[in-house]
């Protein structure tokens, strides 16, 4: 049987044993990779001799000794492109890499190749790539979500045993809910930022996508902790996420938010999330109901941030030092605006017009600053909520995976797709999507477990008891 | 009727840090084009800035010198526009919560320009008010040759610290005394060697003018980027010419930015108010908030040096100088340090001041090589003279010997077979010899002409070897020659 299937622990396990060698690994999911990614589309670069060769001298005594881990295409690899999916990176080699590559190569992973995702992270479906449209490997004729869908996607066709992403607004979770993987944003400042291409620095994480709790935990293990390089990551050193992996959630208070069971939600959706809140009532937790009064208010202030700070990270991609430079211009101006206008895609270049409008003179008071405020009132729902429970329960996404193109020309629908997942980067907390059922025609359906800050341990404890006490995601995708 | 000017400054000022504001490359001028450099000054994806706290101290340092107000709080912005020097395309500055607010430079007559030392603005100690001082990342130099455009990135990301005056000043030379005053006390502070050649100092300059006496401002030109403290005056000059002219005949000035082309003595425009831009500030989320008690602040407080108008009036207190004296040997840390040294060592410091400002000096800027003489030994040396042991001229001939090899300077005397004759007895048999040597001159000064001596003690400097004390040989000459 093909070692693709496996978790990084089961492999981790298997290696120790010497049943199985890194090399033999590599070359069942390059057999995986070859007969179904033709299909799923996860991949926009593969390194395969480099990934054999690092195999063949591959330190299995270290934690991730031997693993192969699958990387989001915005992440720093020295050596590698960095397209972000988008066509002004075309032909940029990245000089250097990030902090979470460095953390990897030294826990001694073996990087596979890069995913495909929404360019520069912007969209909820990896439909905005400019290398084509990853498909949702239980329905072909669906989305994966984004911005991760690569990554979602190649985990859950177990084209990788594991992957990073990154999460602005959901862009770990709500992928992870639509392919029935598992994703984890970690607390702002867990993981450093050094080397992730920025969309909105202030929201943006980088995280594990899984196939199980426990490998969650121990891939985040690897990646996280203080970094000098990244003045926002926090100093305390990294706890170990496995350590409540396994213990009884007896006793624990779950928070149940009201405005997040209204309408708008699909049925099927609400219906299994009851189910997964009433299965961990089973487990032992109390239940709660709890109220995130400004909830409704999240979307708007998360796209007026997240706009405005994208509008000035991006501007660096201008054709003058690296990347896509437009041909035959006459003078700079016409570089600047024929290489952005031919190098962008419409939702990055939407993006970076609202942005720039909202911290315009004469609007910043209303826009950013008013945004700004609200985040606040949005992080001090949760601090409240948070005195009363140690980890709240709601869906990922209100609807399962949607029809590739479906909801391409209205932005607003598309926006809607993360209006669970977006409050948490508001107020910088942890959250992890874990599967939680399906849908009657097999969609995955997503349970999103938020967390207070630096309070992961917390969220991957009652996931694992979720996960471990129901077997969703032990079900394997068709793919025909 | 008469105009006035009203004149206010944006001084940048380039930081003497070991490294780049954000990132760990060196800062240094000077060095092969894009040798410099690295993910994060180059603005590569995903690169991050970590701020430099060295620079944040030297510019709390800075407002200290000033008399600047320390917020508890400051933070960085990101000010956007589009220009290939800056890697970003947008650059890392502070606007609303700088590093240091207000404070002030008094002007002390000595900074103003030589041919201006003597007017009423010049003695008028005025005190020139600071809006802010902030901490920003410079940008790279962009080059422009023959078929194409070239950007050296060495410099971009490197720290600049911007000083803004109120609009206080109201004359060219004004602002030349702010910029020198400022350029001694940043020395002082060694935050900056202010190097105008390397463009460690950076000025724009915003001017109006409006009808003398009368309270509204005037509308502003501003002019950009000028790198020399000469060429603010110079373009201040003319600006302010220009615009009385305009005014006063029956025009308007329109808001616009200006560049200054030194060569030419003229101004050229660049924007006007409509093309202005909208640089977007907002909070850069890269960077945390900077909180300036505690460490920061005590690091900075504990920098601060006698500032030089305090080291002035000590030095001319303690060693009772002259302000002139005074003023120059202050004119800089290190030449201040040397003279109380070596007055230390003496038992005449206004000697000593004479020797160094006179002599030393002098020497030192002659000589190929870099120079020192002990201290002590310019003590020891400025006493020889003093004391009549030596005259000034052979003062200067073991000062020249003593730069060459340093030696206890009674050594050199002794072996140069230098030394003042100031015996009566020795003297008198020569000023005699020169009496009868020189009937003439004996006979015109008992005529009534004074100065004929002056050839009879030239005759006794002559037969000495320079060697006779000049005081000596006048009163003994005279006494003779008042002999029957």
């Amino acid at each position: 049987m093909s070692f693709a299937f496996s978790t990084i622990r089961e492999l981790r396990k298997q290696l120790l044993a010497k049943e199985v060698h890194p090399t033999e690994l590599i070359e069942s999911l390059l057999d995986q990779i070859s007969s179904v990614d033709p299909k799923v589309k996860a991949y926009i670069h593969l390194h395969p001799e480099r990934a054999l060769e690092a195999a063949k001298k591959a330190d299995i005594s270290l934690p991730l000794g031997g693993v192969p881990i699958a990387v989001k295409d915005l992440i720093s690899v020295r050596g590698e492109p960095c397209t972000c999916a988008s066509r002004i990176l075309e032909g940029y080699i990245a000089p250097y890499d990030a902090t979470v590559i460095e953390r990897l190569r030294s826990a001694g992973a073996i990087l596979l190749g890069r995913t495909n995702m929404d360019e520069f992270a912007m969209g909820s479906s990896t439909e905005n790539s400019a290398w084509g449209m990853t498909h949702n490997p239980w329905d072909l004729s669906r989305v994966p979500g984004g911005s991760s869908g690569g990554s979602a996607a190649a985990v859950a066709a177990h084209e990788a045993i594991a992957a990073l992403g990154s999460d602005t607004g959901g862009s770990i979770r709500q992928p992870a809910a639509f392919c029935g993987c598992v994703g984890l944003k970690p607390t702002y400042g867990r993981v450093s930022r050094y080397g992730l291409t920025a969309f909105a620095s202030s929201l943006d994480q980088i995280g594990p996508l899984t196939k199980t709790v426990a490998d969650a935990a121990l891939l985040l293990e690897s990646i996280a902790g203080a970094d000098p390089r990244d003045n926002t990551c926090d100093p305390e050193p990294a706890p170990s996420f496995s350590a409540k992996l396994g213990e009884e959630i007896r006793g624990m208070t779950l928070g149940i938010p009201k405005e997040y069971f209204v309408s708008g939600i699909d049925p099927e959706v609400e219906a299994a999330t009851k189910q997964a809140i009433s299965h961990l009532e089973g487990l032992g937790a109390t239940l709660r109901e709890i109220s995130l009064p400004h909830t409704a208010y999240s979307v708007a202030s998360y796209y007026l941030v997240a706009t405005a700070e994208a509008s000035a990270n991006l501007a660096r991609f201008d054709g003058m030092r690296y990347g896509r430079r437009a041909k035959d211009c006459d003078d700079l101006l016409e570089t600047y605006g024929r290489t952005r206008e031919e190098g962008f895609g419409r939702e990055v270049k939407r993006r970076i017009l609202l942005g720039t409008y909202a911290l315009s003179c004469g609007y910043y008071d209303a826009y950013y600053l008013r945004a700004q405020k609200v985040r606040m009132r949005i992080r001090q729902d949760f601090l409240a909520a948070f005195r009363h429970c140690q980890a709240i329960v709601t869906p990922t996404s209100p609807t399962p995976a949607f029809r590739l193109g479906e909801r391409a020309e209205d932005p607003l629908q598309m926006y809607l797709a993360d209006i669970f997942t977006i409050a948490v980067n508001l107020a910088g907390l942890c959250a992890i999507s874990l599967p939680c059922g399906f849908t009657q025609s097999g969609l995955p359906i997503g349970l999103q477990i938020i967390g207070p800050m630096r309070q992961e341990e917390t969220i991957l404890q009652v996931g694992h008891a979720y996960e471990q006490s129901t077997d969703w995601h032990t079900l394997r995708p068709s793919l025909s | 009727m008469t105009y006035e000017a009203v004149i206010g400054l944006e001084v940048h000022v380039q930081l003497k840090t070991e490294t780049k504001l954000f990132c760990g490359c060196r800062n240094e001028f000077g060095a092969e084009p894009n040798s410099h450099l690295c993910p994060v000054c180059l603005g590569l994806p995903g690169a991050l800035p970590v701020p430099n706290e060295e620079a944040v101290i030297q510019t709390i340092l800075t407002g200290l010198m000033l008399g600047s107000t320390i917020p508890p709080r400051a933070k960085f912005d990101r000010k956007n526009y589009f220009y290939p020097d800056m890697p970003k395309n947008y650059q890392i500055s502070q606007y609303d919560q700088p590093l240091c607010l207000g404070g002030g430079v008094t002007l002390p007559v000595l900074s103003f320009p030589k041919d201006a030392q003597k007017e009423a603005q010049a003695l008028a100690n005025k005190k020139v008010r600071l809006v802010r001082i902030h901490l920003e990342e410079d940008v790279g130099k962009s080059f422009h040759l023959e078929s194409c455009s070239g950007i050296d990135f060495n410099r971009a990301g490197t720290p600049l610290m911007e000083i803004v005056t109120e609009a206080d000043l109201t004359t060219p030379e004004e602002a030349f005394a702010l910029l020198t005053t400022l350029r001694e006390i940043l020395r002082y502070g060694k935050v900056s060697d202010v190097d105008m050649e390397k463009g460690q100092l950076r000025c724009d300059v915003n001017i109006s003018v409006r009808l003398a006496g009368t309270e509204a401002f005037g509308t502003k030109r501003e002019i950009k980027n000028l790198n020399s403290i000469s060429a603010v005056r110079r373009s201040l000059k003319h600006e302010i010419q220009s615009q009385i002219e305009l005014v006063s005949s029956g025009g308007a000035v329109v808001q616009q930015t200006l560049r200054w082309d030194d060569a030419r003595g003229e101004t050229i425009p660049m924007r006007t108010k409509e093309q202005a831009h909208d640089y977007r500030y907002f909070p850069d989320p890269d960077l945390l908030p900077i909180y300036t008690e505690g460490r920061l602040r005590e690091e900075a407080a504990r920098r601060v040096p006698e500032l030089p108008e305090e080291k002035k009036s000590r030095l001319a207190e303690t060693y009772g100088l002259s302000e002139y004296q005074a003023s120059v040997l202050a004119s800089g840390p290190p030449l201040a340090d040397y003279f109380e040294q070596a007055a230390r060592s003496s038992r005449n410091p206004v000697a000593v001041a004479n020797l160094t400002l006179n002599d030393y000096l002098a020497l030192r800027q002659d000589s190929p090589e870099p120079v020192s003489v002990p201290p002590e030994y310019l003590g020891e040396l400025a006493d020889l003279v003093s004391d009549g042991r030596l005259n000034s001229r052979q003062g200067r001939e073991v000062l020249a010997i003593l730069i060459q090899t340093p030696r206890p300077p009674k050594e050199i005397a002794r072996e140069r077979g230098l030394a003042q004759i100031s015996d009566t007895q020795a003297l008198e048999a020569f000023c005699r010899e020169a009496i009868s040597a020189s009937p003439k001159s004996v006979a015109d000064y008992k005529a009534g002409k004074a100065a004929a001596i002056n050839a009879l003690k030239g005759f006794v400097m002559k037969k000495t070897r320079g060697q006779a004390n000049p005081q000596r040989i006048h009163e003994l000459l005279e006494l003779l020659l008042r002999e029957p």
